[in-house]
């Protein structure tokens, strides 16, 4: 549905390349996580998927069409961003801030009906924030932002038809503390449950990848390591060469999911 | 409360509060008058004193507050949204010591736009403020999470310092009358003695108001930061340009009226936040109308706090403002 092909980018003409013919694919019940070491080019490939950025060479499409002829709102309709983390500039509510997520739905002037107010109190109450509707943003804690802005994405590629949506997540998890990462997981898992959503991921925790995501690519430099079904990806001479770090992978029948569990750190590329 | 009644509430509200300042000012001052016999229309207004007084002498003065505050207290909303930085206003920025200096070549040199010998000075205004918002906005973009508030204030000192010195320069060439007008002028001076000041401003100030309606809504997504705003579908670098057009257009004008007035773009929209909350689509209107009642009530103060003596407006202002604004510093960090 969302594909990726061979797609090269840097920030500046001069610089080095930050993704070098990266190509990925996101099927409509897809859920990927692209996992690497900081640098390796996770955001950027993230923000290419988005749009946000265009591609040098190589192309990104949805539904077969070259992503930059889709129209900004088009786009906007289909396909969510979370980021990292969220500061906002002003103290907003949270229903404002997931009323936002329908600016690509309303005309220049128009101003949210009722129908929207219904869409992001839908969005809340799957995110689990229905009762923190009144409060300011900024009075919320790490992990009840992020479930807010997630409600925000939602409501914004709610109700216009075109389904299913595409939720990207750059490092979701990075700010929050285990119990807050855990409830991001596990809300993530149930809306890929409840609704027809694709998710995409960028993290560089290798368990919660492990736990969530049917599909891995390993960036590199910039480059693809590994890609694939995330038990086969997954592996100790993966995660050798991806950090340079030797690792135990064991399939734990408590989690029902590959746990990664990191020994020691080795030069990068030597052998077992 | 659904946002259409919020915009009718806020409006409302802060309407009634600009109408009764704007009646109820022109009424202050030396010679007292009656509202009922200044508009009194059976008696000719050539032998009505009180209309005279009322609509000749106090009430051009009193709408140049009206809009110099209503556009000084938006611009400086706008460039908040623009920036990120709830301590960005035009005053701080230097944006208005850009737009003074535009307005102050314009009147020393009394350059026209060649058109029935309208005035270059809003124009000149507006140049100069682009100039400076030029010059910080370029300072922003190299910062993708917005500027942080030193960077800010430390641009707007920089900025204030230049145009500062280029303003002393201009003055230094001016003749001896033209600098006393022109000094009084700098410390913000609503006393216009005319309605032709107001009227060649006021096809800059529509037409910035115009944008800035057009605004609201993406300065509430610019407020999650570019990127966030971007993916929700908002045309960022072109709404970006519109702002900072604006902006400009509303500072130039205003500061061509009434001299760099401060703080009123950051008094106002921080009081008016308080009472209604963010959503710059409840947030401009409101500030425009509290802006032009506020201003309105300064420069009453600023007639009557040592009468027959009046002091600059920018300098009350400035007392309220100064205090406020390291207030909100202080409170910041």
């Amino acid at each position: 549905m969302l594909r990726a092909a061979e797609v090269t980018f840097s920030y500046h003409a001069l610089a080095a390349p930050v993704l070098r013919g990266v190509s990925l694919d996101v099927p409509a019940d897809g859920f990927v996580g692209i996992l690497g070491p900081n640098g390796s080019g996770k955001t950027t490939l993230l923000r290419v998927l988005a749009g946000t950025l265009q591609p040098a060479s190589g192309r990104v499409s949805l539904d077969t069409m070259d992503l930059s002829r889709v129209s900004r709102t088009t786009m906007a309709r289909r396909m969510a961003v979370v980021p990292q983390d969220t500061h906002l500039a002003f103290d907003f509510t949270v229903l404002e801030v997931v009323l936002m997520g329908r600016y690509p739905h309303l005309a220049t002037f128009e101003v949210e009906g009722p129908r929207d107010i219904a869409i992001a109190r839908e969005a809340l109450a799957a995110t689990g924030t229905r009762a923190f509707e009144d409060r300011l943003f900024a009075t919320l804690s790490g992990g009840e932002k992020q479930r807010v802005i997630i409600a925000a994405a939602l409501a914004q590629i709610s109700g216009s038809g075109l389904e299913p949506g595409i939720l990207l997540l750059d490092e979701p998890t990075a700010a929050l503390d285990l119990a807050y990462q855990l409830e991001v997981a596990t809300l993530l898992r149930d809306l890929q449950r409840r609704t027809p959503i694709a998710i995409v991921i960028s993290t560089h925790d290798l368990n919660f990848a492990a736990g969530l995501c049917r599909t891995l690519v390993l960036l590199k430099d910039g480059l693809v390591l590994a890609a694939g079904p995330t038990r086969k990806v997954l592996t100790a001479e993966n995660i050798r060469a991806l950090y340079g770090v030797e690792a135990e992978v064991q399939s734990h029948s408590g989690a029902g999911h590959l746990v990664v569990v990191p020994l020691r750190r080795v030069a990068p590329g030597t052998p077992p | 409360m659904t946002i259409r009644r919020r915009i009718a509430v806020a409006t409302t509200g802060f309407g009634l509060l600009a109408l009764a300042a704007v009646t109820l000012a022109p009424l202050v001052g030396s010679t007292t008058i009656s509202l009922r016999r200044a508009f009194d229309w059976s008696v000719p207004f050539a032998d009505n004193v009180d209309a005279q007084i009322f609509f000749v002498a106090r009430l051009p003065r009193t709408l140049a507050g009206a809009l110099v505050g209503a556009a000084l207290a938006t611009a400086g909303v706008v460039l908040q949204g623009l920036l990120r930085n709830p301590l960005a206003t035009p005053f701080t920025l230097g944006v208005s010591s850009g737009a003074a200096l535009g307005a102050m070549l314009a009147i020393t040199f009394d350059w026209t736009l060649g058109i029935a010998g309208i005035s270059a000075v809003p124009a000149a205004g507006f140049v100069g403020a682009a100039c400076a918002v030029t010059i910080v906005y370029t300072l922003a973009r190299a910062h993708r999470r917005g500027l942080s508030t030193d960077v800010l204030l430390l641009a707007g000192v920089t900025l204030n310092a230049f145009f500062s010195a280029l303003i002393l320069c201009v003055q230094y060439f001016a003749d001896f009358a033209d600098a006393y007008r022109t000094l009084r002028w700098l410390m913000g001076d609503l006393d216009v003695s005319s309605y032709q000041p107001l009227a060649t401003s006021f096809p800059l100030l529509l037409v910035a108001f115009g944008v800035f309606a057009w605004l609201a809504r993406p300065l509430n997504l610019l407020s999650l930061g570019t990127d966030s705003a971007e993916t929700r579908g908002l045309p960022v670098t072109s709404a970006q340009r519109r702002a900072f057009f604006s902006a400009s257009l509303a500072t130039g004008a205003a500061v061509s009226i009434g001299g760099p007035v401060g703080f009123i773009g950051i008094i106002v929209p921080h009081l008016v936040r308080l009472i209604v909350g963010s959503d710059h689509r409840v947030v401009l209107p409101a500030s425009a109308l509290f802006g032009a009642a506020f201003l309105v009530g300064c420069d009453v103060l600023a007639r009557t706090l040592m009468a027959p003596v009046e002091i600059p407006v920018g300098v009350i202002t400035a007392l309220i403002g100064g205090p406020f604004f390291l207030w909100l510093l202080v409170r910041k960090t």
